[in-house]
């Protein structure tokens, strides 16, 4: 009976694991009601802002702001959105071949790229890569916090108001339901005008203080808020893409289980006859 | 009926008053604003101080916020709270802290460049030499 026992250690470490991967998909689809409500709450500052922003670029002020007019692109900025931990199937991997796309893309065009990376797998994979590193900002937790996310943009900010870089985009994945979850690529400067037929208010506005300052204060805030709701998004597909990888995982477990089993059985059953098939041969020799 | 202005506080993490008021009062960087509705359109920053509400019922709701940003449409107000403590000094420091994990994790991609190369150079001898080892073997 050496091999059935042997196959009986190997059940009650896949069960064991089981266990585990289940544990995790429940935490996980719990986490990610939570994440999603966050993601909600997020929106309505983010639609505000971007209703504002796009009235200012309607608008006419005396002082147009760097981050609203076009230039010749020689270098893009990309921020990139990843999450802390593994174990969320193909969402990272998904992310970055975005990201790769986008390069060679400005590559081909002839233009540099600079990163800024958010989240720690991110980290681990675009450091083995030459692109250059701006920023970086890790272990935002469950609970995403818009001001741990104010250094790392600054930096990018500033290199666009200084010249560093002529364009910035940003790459999360985006919810798109429990099952699947796809990366987006989203230009945050020069800031996209919102559509004409969205806009009914007036955008002629009393600026107070000056235009310069009020615009530095709006635009910061606006691409702040930008990477926040990619952060808030990308967790809620973290989530939920992790439930989807350990509810599989929980089944292959599950499967596996099942097969030993059913080969446990057999075995047990093997010697069992053997045995009886000895007791008999050796009652009909006596 | 006294006219009326819509009021919406919102922060990056949530939604934290919308309604219908009287008449607004923010702490602008500029001094303290009322807002009556029909006001012209307006925008401003806004420093760490009381946003006061008055309700139509003639109730005075008191919010604080930390900063942030202000839009004024004649028929609409809104108030961008920010969540965190905003001052100059600050975000640079946030950035500079930023910008440093960043050449950390650059220059130590270099140490580990390094460590890869020595590890392949490594497993190279190791392989020769047990090939060398084969090859003696087989003489004898």
């Amino acid at each position: 009976m050496a091999g059935a026992k042997e196959i009986r250690t190997k059940i009650a470490s896949i069960k064991n694991t089981q266990k585990i991967t289940k544990a995790m998909e429940m935490v996980a689809a719990s986490k990610m009601r939570r994440a999603q409500e966050r993601r909600r709450a997020a929106m309505p500052y983010a639609q505000k802002i971007r209703n504002v922003i796009g009235h200012l670029r309607l608008a006419n002020p005396d002082y147009r702001h760097p981050y609203l007019t076009e230039r010749v692109a020689k270098t893009a900025g990309i921020i990139v959105v990843s999450t802390d931990r593994g174990l969320c199937g193909g969402l990272n991997v998904n992310i970055f071949k975005q990201v790769l796309v986008e390069i060679r893309q400005y590559e081909e065009a002839g233009i540099a790229v600079e990163l800024c990376l958010i989240g720690s797998k991110a980290q681990q994979f675009f450091r083995r890569l030459k692109y250059p590193i701006a920023s970086t900002v890790t272990h935002l937790g469950d609970k995403p916090h818009a001001h741990a996310l104010i250094g790392a943009v600054k930096v990018m900010l500033d290199g666009y108001t200084e010249g560093r870089i002529d364009r910035l985009s940003i790459v999360h994945a985006e919810f798109v339901n429990t099952m699947s979850q796809k990366p987006v690529a989203i230009q945050l400067l020069p800031a996209e005008p919102v559509k004409s037929s969205e806009l009914q208010d007036m955008w002629d506005y009393i600026y107070e203080p000056s235009a310069a300052e009020l615009l530095e204060g709006f635009m910061a805030r606006y691409i702040e808020s930008q990477v926040y709701l990619g952060a808030v998004e990308n967790l809620a597909c973290e989530m939920a893409a992790r439930m989807v990888a350990m509810k599989s995982a929980t089944d292959n477990a599950g499967k596996l289980i099942d097969e030993l089993q059913l080969i446990y059985n057999k075995a047990r059953q093997a010697a069992i006859t053997k045995e009886i098939s000895e007791i008999v041969g050796g009652a009909a020799a006596v | 009926m006294a006219s009326t202005i819509n009021v919406d506080i919102v922060s990056a993490e949530g939604a934290i008053h919308s309604g219908v008021a009287v008449m607004v009062f923010v702490p602008a960087t500029q001094g303290e604003l009322g807002i009556a509705p029909r006001h012209a359109p307006l925008l401003t920053l806004l420093k760490a101080g009381e946003v006061r509400v008055q309700t139509v019922e003639g109730e005075e709701l008191s919010f604080y916020v930390g900063g942030g940003a202000l839009e004024i449409q004649p028929q609409r107000v809104t108030v961008l709270a920010d969540t965190a403590i905003r001052a100059h000094d600050l975000d640079e420091a946030h950035a500079m802290a930023a910008k440093q994990r960043a050449e950390e994790l650059m220059s130590n991609a270099a140490d580990e460049m390094g460590l890869a190369e020595a590890h392949a150079e490594l497993l190279r001898a190791v392989t020769q030499l047990k090939m060398l080892d084969k090859f003696r073997k087989m003489r004898k």
